[in-house]
This record gives structure tokens, sequence and C-alpha cells, in this order.
């Protein structure tokens, strides 16, 4: 976590607000079971708009802020170099394409919801989707060499996050407000001014 | 999706009090889509009866399963609302009426505090803040998956299906492989009943 934050000349970025739009129908429409692991795939590895350490960044703001994560997710992205506009843009290609396809499939499961095989695929697609997301987790954990707090401490936050959520079933804003204001407190204390 | 019995159907007032309640429900949903779904069932379905318990469920259902992001469940839940109501122009208006409640108010908000945020990025504060998280929420992004493997477990055979979400983080972990192979072979598995 060195330079992210100035962003080098000839990092890739959004060229136009078109390029905004179809880059995130894409994303969105190979999100199957949730867009966040395809939106990193995406965005830090093929089109390298973002370093690893600046997507978890966004990812942050886009948890911590009000509304469904991948939306604000995108409209960080798209509003960084276009402003409004590119918020605007971005959002609209995340949700025009699917939520045209999730309408047709609305009227379609009524004719073929009841059929088993139906729900078995469905239920295989959601295991792996599950995986997806653990998978996005585990290569952003490369985002956090040279961290200011250090590998050990890390590595106790984010199991401690995981095991409060998934273990101990505590509500996932607590968690972000409680272990994360720590962090960022302790964080803070070892940043130089 | 069938309405049910004592499904009560939306009327003028109704619409904007269905506005001003997912207005509302926007500002209030921090930590995702999904965190909402509990009040908007306890509204929808037990208080004013406007749908079905089995149309707000496979509402959910359907969004998770489709491509895109999961606040499409709203859409359809104004969809859903509209076809009680009325028909399919009702229903569309349900859709736009919906998702935009309960995307603006958020969208505004965030836009103005990560352009804010953004604007002063060599703070120490703004520094702190966004390096603070990353380890928490990567620990959150591990959890979501966990959680996503474990619904699926509540249904199908669980070896199986823990085998199958363990691989694919593996194999997207380590490997290129295209995740709409995984997906294909996810659907496949299932149909063909190993998992």
């Amino acid at each position: 976590m060195t330079d992210h934050e100035t962003l080098p000349e000839d990092q890739p970025g959004p060229r136009s607000l078109t390029d905004l739009f179809l880059t995130f129908t894409w994303l969105a429409v190979q999100g199957f079971g949730g867009v966040m692991a395809v939106a990193h795939r995406e965005l830090v590895e093929r089109k390298r708009w973002l370093t690893q350490a600046a997507f978890v960044e966004e990812w942050a703001v886009a948890q911590i802020m009000p509304g469904p994560n991948v939306m604000n997710l995108s409209l960080v992205i798209g509003g960084r170099r276009f402003g409004w506009r590119g918020a605007l843009a971005a959002m609209a290609g995340m949700l025009a394409l699917p939520l045209l396809l999730v309408l047709l499939l609305a009227v379609a499961y009524g004719q073929v919801g009841q059929h088993p095989a139906v729900a078995r695929a469905l239920r295989g697609m959601g295991a792996v989707a599950a995986g997806l997301i653990m998978a996005a987790g585990l290569r952003l954990s490369g985002g956090l060499k040279g961290h200011p707090l250090g590998g050990p401490a890390c590595g106790a936050l984010a199991v401690a996050a995981f095991g409060g959520v998934a273990l101990l079933h505590w509500p996932m804003p607590f968690v972000l407000l409680g272990l994360g204001g720590v962090a960022c407190l302790a964080t803070y204390a070892r940043l130089n001014p | 999706m069938t309405a049910g019995p004592g499904v009560v159907a939306l009327h003028g007032w109704d619409w904007l009090q269905l506005l001003g309640h997912f207005l509302l429900l926007s500002l209030l949903s921090v930590g995702g889509a999904l965190t909402t779904a509990p009040e908007m069932h306890r509204y929808l379905v037990l208080q004013q009866r406007w749908l079905g318990e089995a149309q707000f469920s496979s509402s959910i259902t359907l969004a998770q399963a489709a491509p895109g992001p999961n606040i499409l469940f709203v859409a359809l839940l104004g969809w859903n609302l509209g076809m009680n109501s009325g028909g399919p122009l009702l229903a569309l208006a349900g859709v736009v009426l919906s998702l935009t409640g309960i995307l603006l108010p958020s969208t505004i908000v965030t836009h103005l505090a990560s352009q804010w945020g953004h604007r002063n990025r060599h703070l120490r504060g703004v520094r702190a803040f966004k390096q603070g998280m990353a380890p928490v929420v990567i620990g959150l992004m591990l959890a979501t998956g966990w959680i996503l493997a474990r619904a699926s477990h509540d249904t199908g055979s669980g070896a199986a299906l823990w085998l199958l979400t363990a691989t694919t983080a593996l194999l997207v972990w380590r490997t290129r492989l295209h995740v709409l192979w995984l997906l294909a072979a996810g659907a496949l598995l299932g149909i063909l009943g190993v998992v």
C-alpha cells in the first residue's frame, strides 16, 4: 500500500461514459449470485483500472455507505473520473440489462419454477457463487502487503471479522463499525501525519 | 408467482407510502442489499398484506439466481406489487418506483461522500479509514461466501456442496479459469444430482 493513492499517468481507466456503461454491463451479466467477485476480476485483473489495494479501499467505502455494495462500488468508480455522469453511467450499466433479464426470468419462473432439475441447477450454481466470493477475498489479501499494521495484526482482524459474522452471527454493520473502527484508529496511529 | 389469498391491491395513496418507505430504507441499508429484506418483509407482507409470502421469497431467490446485483430483488417486489394491483403496466411502474426509492437517497449520499473522500485523500484520517478497513473488509468477504455456502447447504447434500464451494474458491484463487465455466459446471453437477 504505497503509491496507489496517486495513480500513475499510465494507469488505465474508463475512456468514456460508454466504456463505463458497457464495462459494468459486461461484469453485471456475469455476476450470478452476486457481482462482487466478477467486479474484482474484471476491474483489477483484466482491465487494471484499480490495484488490489485500491479495490479493497473502494470496497470498504462501498460497504460502509448506505446502499447496495456493488451499486456503490460502480458509482464510486464511475464518479472518480467522470463525476456524477460517470456514476450514473456505471450504475445504469449495472442495472439495465440484468433488470430486463430478471423480469424475463420472473415471467418464465411461473412456467418451470416447480421443476426439480431447475432447483438443483440453481443450488449447484449457488455453491459455485459462494466459492467465487471467497476466492476474491483470498486474492485481495495480497493487497495487504506493506499494510501499516503488519501481517499478523491484519490476519487477526480478518479472522475476527469472519468469525463474528459467519460463526457468531453478529450484524455486519456492527462489525464494520466496531472492528473497523479499532483498525482505523490503530492505522491512524501508525501513519505518518 | 401467484398472489395467494388475502392479498390487497395498492391504490393511489398506497404507492406514495411505498415510495416513502423505500426512500427511508435506502438510507438505512448499510451493509448490503439484503440487510433490509427482513424489514421489507415485515412491511409489505405482514403489515400491509400487499404481497404473499411465496411472492416475497421467490423474488429473493430469483434475484440471487439471475445475473446482476442482488438489489434487483426489490425490482421483483415492485413487479409483483404491480401485478397484484392491476397488471403488467402497473407492474412496470412498480419496478421503477421501487428501484428509484431504494437507490436514490443512498446514491446521493455515497456519491457526495466518495467525492469528498477523494478530494481529501491525502488527509491522514482518510488514509487511515481506507487502509484500516481493508483487513476487516476481507474478513467480511470470506464471511459472505461462507453464509451463501451454508444457505445452499440447507437444501442439498452438504459435503458435496462444500467441496464444490472450496474447489471453486481454490480454482479461482490460483488459476485464470473463466467464471462462466465454473457456473456452468455447478449447474450441470446440480442437474445430474451430484451436489
